[in-house]
């Protein structure tokens, strides 16, 4: 760390991946340099249709103030982004919606369900309501709660934050992987 | 709208492009479709689909006893909760013949107060946002934040909230809920005069909203659109004057209307509805002064839902709560219509009680669906980016539209 | 007040069509009454244009099923009258294998979606609506599940076993 920018400043900056130190150099492995770029610059796509949007609103406020974590940038474009942050019921009409959008990102690519809805159809065990977007998608990470507070969505985006940190670089490429996509019908 | 390109045949620039807007276009603010047909940047003709988050509430309405339907209408328009809650509350009451005590109502008249200033900074905000201003929506939207403060107090929820009780509510305010009150009395102001003082003169604000998207009364009222986007074309209709319930006669308020029906106009009154609403609450609160302290329900065992400590020490209050809760109240057969002003317009309850646990049926007049329906209509004609202000300043809530 | 202009009403629709209203009741203040669906059109055309009634407005439209009633579903209109401060609720029944009933749409153009929506949820076949198709559900549903016959659960789930749920 750079003990000058550390006294001038109270910002307080990332720490540095474990590593072997010397007078002049820093060495560690390619796999951790990247998910430590990657873990503080996601583009989360908020996929807010209900309750847990106004909350995930809230986060992006000036109050919560989402950006302070490296997601200051919405990518509202799938192509872009890493993180799909899916806020809200969803019912069986927008499955196919909610399908296509996770398709069109490109890995690597993280889900986080948000709200007892996405995470399980919450109150709504009904015809209409899909119960849970892991009947389609692969999810990460779950945040509980109807809504979740938004401490709770930053404490969920704290979890993706250390996957991505530790992902191995060839995780995507394994053959477990690959399976379980296979499992949701996505080659 | 003369400007209409002309083109001659079999002139390339003449084909329409369809554009499909949504399910999840950023710009929509919840998720409805829209395919229009441009020409250029001109909407030729749209076509709305929605549904893509029905939950099948009704449905859900007809297996539940009354006390967990609350839940079920914090979803609808969860922008103001406890709008939803109390009117749901009041169905019921009127169902039963509950006569609540004044300061209850006055108690509901500030919750619900709160709300709708919740709900109208949701909407100017966003409209400002739309039109290129984000700061207002940064700046003012801290605000919801304070509101969401005072719910908590009251209630321990923030967003859906499942505020109050058949009969009143399930505990008093507490005196922090109360310094939280006066404080967000005197703080609010300040802000909305400066988020009125960045808007309402602005000439790029006037420029994108003023003239755009006039609705006449009439075809307004044939749409059957309620709330301020009604009372912008100049119709004065408000339930809480033209019905009143939970003691509004009592108030000193005024109603705002507008004159063309336009954005501009939906804004204004919305602004002029937030004044109106802290005024609400500074009278709600000198007239709670008046009455005795303590009263935060009415005194109907048989349907109010006891305290837990209550029901853990005497038998009473336990028999009260088992029957309460196996839905075993002893409701008359009848059907009831109850309407209040929610945030969108009149959010009516038409609830058809057959003695059993549950409701036989209980239809939302849900404000968001009925005044969607003449989005389409209302585009053609009209610019993309200016179709895009219009949708949100009718401030349209997808849990709601879909039910 | 209510009572006075609520008699004033049931005497205004007497005059005009007599033996085709029945079960007039006042639940809660709010004039009710049954008509059949051959005049229901009229009546509602009456209430709306006629200088005394004054119904400007169409709150809502719904319907009801009532599957043990011969004629088992009821659609019900709520009309307010703005300046007279009074409301009104219409209920026409109509057979649940023939639900056919005449669109309000010409009189109302916000009739249009509530009219779509009775149709999503209880199959009520509006005659002479411009465009009556699903709305809230899927169009491959099949079903019109607002009717008592259908579970509010989905049938074909699999992960939801009844024995955890003592059934």
């Amino acid at each position: 760390m750079n003990l000058f920018v550390y006294i001038m400043s109270d910002i307080n900056i990332v720490n540095a991946p474990p590593g072997i130190e010397g007078s002049g150099f820093f060495a560690t492995s390619l796999d951790k340099v990247i998910g430590l770029a990657r873990s503080h610059s996601l583009w989360p796509l908020p996929f807010a249709t209900s309750c847990c949007g106004i909350e995930f609103m809230a986060t992006m406020g000036s109050h919560y103030d989402f950006g302070r974590f490296g997601s200051e940038r919405l990518s509202f474009s799938p192509r872009q982004a890493d993180l799909l942050m899916v806020m809200g019921t969803i019912a069986k009409k927008m499955a196919p919606v909610l399908k296509q959008v996770y398709l069109q990102m490109a890995e690597p690519r993280w889900v986080m369900a948000v709200g007892a809805c996405a995470s399980s159809g919450g109150i709504f065990d009904t015809y209409s309501v899909l119960q849970g977007i892991d009947e389609i998608i692969p999810v990460d990470v779950y945040v509980p709660g109807c809504p979740p507070r938004p401490e709770a969505i930053l404490d969920g985006f704290g979890k993706i934050q250390e996957l991505v940190r530790n992902e191995s670089s060839r995780r995507r490429n394994s053959d477990q992987y690959k399976e379980m996509l296979a499992s949701y019908g996505i080659l | 709208m003369n400007n209409q390109p002309v083109y001659t045949d079999n002139d390339p620039q003449s084909e329409l492009v369809t554009l499909n807007l949504g399910p999840t276009h950023p710009a929509t603010h919840g998720v409805f479709q829209n395919v229009l047909q441009l020409d250029g940047e001109r909407i030729v003709s749209g076509v709305s689909t929605i549904g893509y988050i029905h939950r099948a509430f009704e449905k859900i309405a007809e297996h539940r006893p009354f006390y967990q339907i609350t839940p079920l209408t914090d979803r609808l328009n969860y922008c103001s909760s406890p709008i939803n809650n109390m009117g749901w509350h009041m169905t019921v009451e009127k169902l039963l013949n509950i006569q609540t005590p004044k300061r209850v109502d006055y108690l509901r008249v500030i919750v619900m107060e709160l709300s709708r200033i919740a709900d109208h900074i949701i909407c100017n905000t966003i409209i400002a946002q739309d039109t290129g201003a984000t700061t207002t929506f940064l700046y003012l939207f801290q605000f919801r934040e304070h509101i969401y403060e005072i719910f908590e107090e009251v209630c321990g929820a923030r967003l859906t909230t499942n505020i109050g009780r058949i009969g009143g509510f399930e505990r008093d305010f507490n005196d922090i809920a109360f310094a939280k009150i006066n404080k967000f009395l005197k703080e609010f102001p300040v802000a909305l005069k400066e988020f009125e003082s960045l808007l309402n003169r602005n000439r790029i604000f006037i420029d994108r909203t003023a003239g755009v998207a006039r609705v006449p009364a009439e075809t307004a009222l044939s749409y059957s659109w309620t709330g301020p986007l009604l009372r912008a074309t100049g119709v004065d209709y408000d339930v809480r004057v033209s019905e009143p319930y939970s003691s509004y006669q009592d108030f000193d308020f005024e109603v705002p209307v507008g004159t063309s029906g336009d954005i501009y106009d939906r804004y204004l009154v919305r602004n002029e509805e937030m004044w109106q609403s802290v005024r609400l609450i500074e009278q709600a609160l000198e007239k709670l002064k008046k009455e005795p302290a303590g009263i935060f329900h009415a005194d109907v065992p048989d349907f109010y839902l006891p305290a837990k400590e209550e029901v853990y020490n005497n038998m009473e209050a336990l028999i009260y709560h088992f029957k309460i809760v196996m839905g075993e109240i002893d409701a008359p057969k009848a059907e009831v219509y109850h309407a209040v002003e929610g945030g969108n317009g009149e959010l009516g309850f038409y609830l058809i009680n057959d003695g059993g646990r549950t409701p036989y049926r209980l239809h939302f007049r849900r404000p968001s669906f009925i005044n969607y329906q003449m989005f389409a209509h209302m585009s053609e004609g009209m610019l993309l980016s200016d179709a895009i202000i219009n949708m949100s300043s009718m401030n349209i809530i997808a849990g709601e539209l879909d039910a | 007040m209510e009572e006075s202009k609520n008699q004033e009403l049931i005497q205004l629709l007497g005059n005009r069509f007599g033996e085709k209203i029945t079960g007039i009741n006042e639940p809660y203040g709010l004039l009710t009454f049954t008509t059949s669906k051959d005049v229901i059109l009229d009546v509602l055309k009456f209430l709306k244009e006629d200088a005394a009634a004054d119904f400007n407005f169409l709150t809502d439209i719904t319907a009801v099923h009532y599957p043990e009633k011969k004629q088992a579903i009821a659609v019900v209109y709520h009309l307010h009258s703005m300046r007279n401060k009074v409301r009104t609720r219409v209920k026409v029944f109509i057979d649940e294998h023939h639900p056919t009933i005449p669109t309000a749409t010409s009189l109302w153009k916000g009739a249009n979606w509530m009219e779509r929506e009775t149709y999503d949820f209880f199959g009520v076949k509006f005659e002479g609506h411009p465009d009556l198709r699903r709305i809230l559900n899927m169009d491959d549903l099949g079903v019109h599940p607002m009717l008592k016959q259908y579970p509010l659960e989905d049938p074909n789930r699999v992960d939801k076993k009844d024995e955890y749920f003592g059934r």
